[in-house]
């Protein structure tokens, strides 16, 4: 038959929806970020970077449209009758409201009345982190090479192979072909369409010309277009077009965050915990605030210690605490390694309050003289959910002198870190 | 129905002997079909197959079938749910998506084995495109040539809409749109064919006329005294007669609306009536579709073009897509219109063929005619609620074993008022095919009154039917009336000149209502 067509459409965009599943949790934002502060707390400190199961009330969510209730006088037919005959009359269960609508729960235990949908691991962390920043983010001067990126800028005649484009050169040399050998071939198929018109009538007789000159002329004359066009290349090397790319310095900015973590015997586990949920929050935050971003783990009791990363989350220590070696190590390090003209430098510190109480005058006279002038925000969350000691009000005092580049808040359970997180990354209204 | 056929005759060679499809294949399977098809004088429009992946099926989906949609978060939600249902494994992917359009469009999806693939193409691509082509309802309803034109302008418009005026302007409106879909169509005029680029055009001059014409209606600049009787004016109604298409009356009159709004007002108005066929003849075109399917791969095994492996291939899914549970099964819900229309079509045949005494005489005319044309006849002519009323045989509710059962609100148990056996048969047709009456599925609800010269507001009259009350989410709707509307709105059901209910927005003060 002939009229049907079948095209392969499997390379064709997938993801026409992307745009109305956007918009889906645009409209449901506050229902997802309320998920996500669940999940947060929920989640065991490996498991936060992942997607999330987001259920939103049926009723929020409903579109309406108008239906009828129950009640009234109503009549349906139904497949599968075994034993009733018309007459039969059947108990309505009790409690309900009539008609035919069960409702409740669908097979696999899911109430009918939640709306439940999946969300990604980075749709998870942009709503975990949404409306928060990073205070006083300054641009500082850029020292890496990484800070070049290659950019797309046009097309150019010279390049290396590699980055020929082959559409636009065949357009060029199709476009070529066309412009120097159109004109050659009308006159080409003008002349032998006169051609076939001689050779259809040899002998018309018109004593003035003699035809077999005449074709003699036109087939010379045919034969030098034929050949010229023959000339014409299929492909010239003005026709090749690459692909042209400028590097171009990347205004990024470079980043280091201390995080800073009392491991001592007072701190029970959880604390341990609890300061180490806040840290990872923190470093999930930066991860998505900065392409390029340096951390370093301090740790400390009765003395401070650089560690990596799986050290610092997961292993134990004991002893006392003695928090300005830390403080110490912080500025040492910064010292040696990050220049703040170049870099932007963050701290936070997670103690449950705990110090030896000749050392927080000392702690806070460091933290004020000395690390304070260099960072951009150093934010202190006390793990402790009793009276605070020495070291919080030694900090107290610093909030007082510089409250835009200090920040401290207490978190007494779990349930805290979200919300104590956002309140010391809440965006400022500039 | 009997799913064996007699064995293939030799000499024709299958087409294909494994279960991977290639284009090739489909093309080939697709022309064999096509030539049965022709046997059986089905009348399509050309085909357009295309192979599209399960994402993509699932796009397709979520756009409610149609092939470009605009972008609005319910086309979103319902992504979500069908990702969600396919990912867990407990909803199988439709095998196929069929587009009224010229040329038809289908989706087979690649995952689907080559005896699938061949019973989509003869579902969809013969079946529901030759009922698309035939039925009265679409060829009324629907300009199949222009629908792809005109949701592309509607996409791109109401992208414009959304670059001016803000996404969630337009979000607003567009959700009270949806929430009268259902009522936006005039069901006994008959609509202007869609055009997309004849609404361009227009959208101009409409904007202008418009304008004028709403002036007119809402002139307020106070006549002169005495030139017109208060009272007079006053029991005059505007719409002087009741008005069932919501949508158009707002579109047209409602006193706020900003032009672009009233174009959205539009737009889906002119969908929701694309899709108001589709609404009245499911299981008239499920049906016609399954039954074609079914009858067309028999005619290629009786050809011996294809196998035996294929048939039973072929069998299962079939019988898993006409599958009707019963009543009190834990997977029913409702009667499938697959199932039902499938058996009314194939016991129709039979009639033709080998009629009873039964069929003689419930079906005089029909007994004994030619099949192929009395089934032509009956997917032609008629909807759902006709087509049951006309065509439903006591076997089919033999074999279904149909009974009704009546609920009313004051007693404590329901009434099986019949079943399917002489007595019951006549009344059973009558009820089922009432189920499948749109203005009785769907609450009878009209523009009745605006008070032109007072507060404008807009009162709705409901007409309910067997004493069925408005469901809960009356309000929310009446809700997005206002919206649009723009100053207050009343609901009122109307039961045989007493009214048993008021809905207003925004609500009445306690005071006025004791």
């Amino acid at each position: 038959m002939g009229m049907t067509h079948v095209v392969d459409r499997r390379l064709n965009g997938k993801n026409k929806s992307a745009v109305n599943r956007e918009r889906f949790l645009r409209r449901y934002r506050h229902h997802i970020k309320k998920a996500v502060a669940d999940a947060v707390q929920r989640r065991s400190i490996t498991d936060i970077e992942r997607g999330e199961h987001v259920s939103i009330p049926s009723k929020d969510i409903d579109e309406p449209i108008f239906h009828h209730g129950t009640g009234g006088h109503r009549e349906v037919v139904h497949p599968g009758n075994k034993e009733f005959v018309a007459g039969d009359t059947v108990p309505k269960p009790q409690g309900g409201g009539g008609g035919q609508g069960q409702g409740g729960a669908s097979p696999d235990g899911e109430g009918m009345d939640e709306f439940a949908f999946q969300i990604t691991q980075d749709e998870f962390l942009d709503f975990l982190f949404d409306d928060l920043e990073l205070p006083n983010l300054a641009r500082k001067k850029l020292k890496d090479t990484e800070a070049f990126k290659y950019q797309r800028a046009g097309f150019t005649s010279q390049g290396i192979p590699a980055k020929l484009d082959v559409v636009r050169s065949l357009r060029g040399a199709h476009a070529r072909r066309l412009g120097l050998g159109g004109a050659r071939k009308r006159k080409l198929r003008e002349l032998e369409a006169q051609l076939a018109e001689l050779k259809a009538h040899p002998n018309e007789p018109d004593p003035a010309f003699s035809p077999q000159d005449q074709i003699d002329a036109l087939e010379a004359e045919i034969k030098r277009l034929k050949g010229n066009l023959r000339r014409i290349p299929w492909i010239d090397e003005i026709d090749l077009r690459y692909r042209q790319h400028v590097k171009k310095p990347k205004p990024a900015t470079s980043a280091v965050m201390f995080c800073l973590m009392d491991v001592s015997g007072s701190m029970t586990q959880v604390h341990k915990d609890i300061a180490k949920r806040f840290f990872i929050l923190l470093y999930l935050f930066l991860k998505k605030n900065y392409k390029r971003i340096e951390v370093v783990f301090i740790r400390h009791h009765t003395s401070a210690k650089e560690v990596d990363e799986e050290e610092f989350f997961y292993s134990r220590e004991t002893g006392g605490t003695i928090v300005s070696s830390a403080l110490k190590l912080m500025k040492q390090i910064v010292d040696a390694r990050y220049s703040p003209s170049e870099w932007n430098i963050y701290a936070a510190q997670a103690s449950d309050g705990d110090n030896w109480n000749d050392d927080s005058p000392i702690c806070g006279k460091i933290l004020a003289e000395q690390i304070l002038p260099l960072v951009q925000y150093y934010a202190y969350v006390e793990i402790t959910p009793q009276d605070h000691q020495m070291l919080w009000y030694e900090y107290e005092k610093i909030l007082k002198q510089d409250p835009n580049s200090f920040a401290m808040q207490q978190i007494a359970d779990p349930g805290d870190i979200y919300p104590v997180f956002r309140q010391l990354f809440e965006r400022k209204a500039a | 129905m009997t799913g064996t056929a007699e064995k293939p005759p030799v000499g024709n060679k299958p087409i294909s002997t494994t279960s991977e499809w290639t284009f090739d294949l489909i093309r080939e399977y697709d022309e064999e079909i096509a030539k049965c098809a022709a046997e059986f004088g089905l009348d399509t429009y050309p085909n357009q197959i295309e192979v599209i992946s399960a994402e993509q099926m699932m796009d397709a989906y979520s756009s409610v079938g149609m092939p470009v949609g605009y972008h609005h978060w319910s086309f979103g939600k319902q992504f979500l749910n069908t990702s969600k249902g396919y990912q867990r494994g407990q909803m199988g992917l439709a095998y196929e998506i069929v587009i009224n359009s010229d040329p038809c469009i289908a989706y087979l999806m690649e995952e689907n084995t080559l005896p699938m693939q061949a019973l989509v193409i003869a579902h969809a691509c013969y079946g529901h495109n030759s009922f698309f082509k035939g039925n009265y309802l679409f060829r009324t309803w629907t300009d199949a040539s222009a629908i792809i034109d005109y949701l592309v302008f509607a996409r791109n418009y109401v992208a414009e809409c959304e670059e001016r005026y803000g996404v969630d302007a337009v979000e607003q409106i567009l959700d009270s749109c949806h929430a009268l879909m259902n009522y936006g169509v005039d069901r006994y005029k008959r609509p202007s064919p869609i055009s997309a680029a004849e609404e361009q055009r227009r959208q101009k001059e409409r904007e202008e006329y418009l304008q004028r014409q709403l002036n007119d209606l809402w002139r307020t600049i106070p006549r002169m005294a005495g030139d017109d009787d208060e009272d007079e004016r006053r029991r005059k109604r505007y719409p002087p007669e009741p008005q069932e298409n919501l949508l158009y009356f707002i579109e047209k009159n409602a006193p706020l609306l900003e032009t672009w709004q009233r174009e959205l007002i539009r737009i889906v108005r002119k969908i929701g009536q694309y899709f108001y066929p589709q609404r009245q003849t499911q299981v008239m075109n499920e049906g016609w579709a399954s039954f074609w399917h079914y009858t067309l791969l028999h005619r290629m095994y009786e050809k011996g073009l294809v196998t035996d492996g294929f048939m039973l291939e072929f069998l299962q899914s079939h019988t898993a897509v006409i599958y009707q549970p019963p009543f009190d099964s834990p997977w029913y819900s409702g009667i499938n219109p697959y199932t039902l229309g499938f058996s009314i079509y194939s016991d129709l045949r039979r009639i033709c063929e080998e009629p009873t005494d039964e069929d003689r005489q419930w079906f005089p005319d029909i007994a004994g005619s030619d099949w192929v044309e009395t089934l032509h006849f009956a997917m032609k002519n008629f909807k759902d609620e006709s087509f049951i009323q006309q065509f439903l045989s006591p076997k089919v509710m033999r074999d279904l074993k149909l009974f009704a059962i009546s609920s009313d609100e004051d007693e404590d148990v329901y009434r099986i008022t019949a079943i399917h056996d002489e007595m019951g048969y006549r009344v059973l047709r009558e009820k089922l095919a009432r189920q499948y009456n749109l203005s009785y599925r769907e609450p009878n609800i009209q523009v009745w009154n605006v008070d032109l010269r007072g507060d404008r507001s807009l009162t709705l009259r409901h007409v309910p039917v067997d004493g069925v009350p408005l469901g809960d989410s009356t309000v929310e709707v009446i809700r997005h009336v206002h919206r649009l509307w723009g100053f207050d709105v009343h609901l009122e059901s109307v039961d045989d000149g007493t009214v048993v209910e008021e809905f207003h927005i925004p609500p009445r003060h306690l005071e006025d209502e004791d």
